[in-house]
């Protein structure tokens, strides 16, 4: 039946339709399977960082070593060289961020998993408002309102007309463009790539059901199905370090005194 | 036997992929926050602890090394100055007894020779004297022999003292003078 209705109705591309799976249970839009992922990464990381981090050993066994290796990236490489001699207060934070994307980010290689939950922008949405909110948050405290205001408006060594360019494009950046290139980056990223596996994958698996010479290209599909999984894995890791690059870059610079 | 791949599940809102969904927009907040408060509070300061810990022990080792080294060195020094100091006394020790020695040898000798000169002035005194009364014992007793011996032979008393004196200092200067 499926073949016919294959061969009736020709073969259908992936669309943005296939992000939006239903939900499990009825029409309950909190049990759809982005969700249950999301929760899922909550326990999983959760579990695997207390399991990891419980006996805090000075020689450290193999799951520590293992947990401390991830946690000592963020905390040395990206919150202490970013940051700089505050950067502790900004450690809790920036790990979360980083455990959270990169773990909601592989689910999309994850077999049977196999969704990059990052690929729904509402998540993406959440995690850039809580940076905006933190680098703005810490500026203001940092500076003071009407300073900070001040410097972003009309930065100091610059002369009167140029902020007729200037102060538009700075205002912008600072409250429009950060948040939005930050979720969007991620989201743009993990939604792509996640199209490009269905379109190998679910292109192979169709013309595996279409005549004897379509069936022996399908293998070809599938191996580049697997190649551009290896490839997602690379894009997966680096997206989930640049959002938390930025979000350290920005805090830096709201923490800065000068421009 | 295939299933269809996605329903038609709020297809309208769905239209567009950059519209966040309403429930998925409280998961995302509510999932973050969970994990941000779990890591932050049962993670994050173990981590920091076992960090803390691991340089302490380094550094602490290496700063204990660094003490020990440090105190063998000031023992070095104060057992090198100890003994430079001793063999210092020692050879002072000996410059003293050696100049010690020298002077009770030039003092002995000193007063040896003292000795031995007021010896020798004392025995050339007692001589001088003693010469000198046998001299005068001799002169007198000669004299007198001299005197009665020519008075026999010439029989004539030579009692004038001042007379016999002078034959006799006389008598004298020539047995020097044959001498």
């Amino acid at each position: 039946m499926g073949v016919q209705l294959a061969a009736e109705e020709g073969f259908k591309p992936p669309s943005t339709a296939d992000f939006n799976l239903p939900p499990v249970f009825g029409d309950n839009p909190f049990t759809t399977k982005p969700v249950f992922l999301v929760f899922f990464s909550v326990i999983l990381i959760s579990t695997f960082f207390i399991v990891s981090a419980r006996k805090a050993l000075i020689v450290p066994s193999k799951l520590q070593f293992a947990g401390e290796s991830i946690y000592g990236f963020v905390r040395n490489d990206l919150a202490r060289d970013v940051i700089g001699h505050e950067f502790m207060r900004f450690v809790p934070y920036l790990f979360t961020l980083f455990t959270f994307i990169l773990t909601n980010n592989l689910f999309g290689i994850i077999p049977f998993l196999q969704f990059p939950t990052m690929s729904r922008v509402s998540f993406p949405y959440v995690l850039a408002i809580f940076t905006f909110v933190i680098f703005h948050y810490v500026a203001i405290k940092h500076k003071g309102l009407m300073p900070y205001l001040k410097e972003i408006m009309f930065m100091p060594g610059v002369p009167k007309p140029v902020y007729i360019l200037l102060t538009p494009i700075e205002v912008a950046t600072y409250f429009i463009v950060r948040p939005l290139t930050l979720s969007l980056r991620l989201f743009a990223n993990m939604f792509a790539g996640h199209l490009l596996l269905l379109v190998f994958i679910l292109g192979g698996e169709h013309l595996l059901q279409g005549v004897i010479g379509l069936k022996l290209v399908s293998p070809f599909a599938f191996a580049f199905g697997i190649g551009l999984t290896f490839f997602e894995f690379m894009v997966q890791c680096l997206q989930a370090y640049i959002f938390t690059l930025l979000t350290a870059l920005y805090i830096a610079g709201a923490l800065a005194d000068e421009h | 036997m295939f299933q269809p791949r996605y329903s038609n599940w709020a297809a309208g809102e769905a239209a567009n992929p950059l519209i966040p969904h309403t429930a998925e927009l409280i998961v995302g907040f509510v999932a973050f926050s969970l994990l941000f408060l779990v890591l932050r509070a049962k993670v994050v300061p173990l981590f920091e602890k076992a960090f803390a810990e691991r340089t302490d022990a380094i550094a602490g080792g290496i700063e204990r090394a660094e003490k020990a080294q440090r105190e063998a060195e000031i023992a070095l020094q104060k057992y090198t100055s100890q003994l430079k100091d001793a063999q210092g006394e020692a050879q002072k020790i000996r410059e003293d007894a050696r100049v010690q020695g020298a002077a009770i040898i030039e003092d002995l000798r000193t007063k040896a020779t003292e000795e031995a000169t007021r010896i020798s002035a004392a025995a050339t005194a007692a001589i001088e004297a003693e010469r000198q009364q046998a001299i005068t014992s001799l002169r007198n007793e000669v004299g007198a022999l001299a005197t009665e011996l020519a008075g026999k032979i010439v029989g004539e008393a030579l009692d004038d003292q001042v007379r016999q004196s002078r034959i006799v200092d006389r008598f004298i200067a020539d047995l020097e003078k044959s001498k």
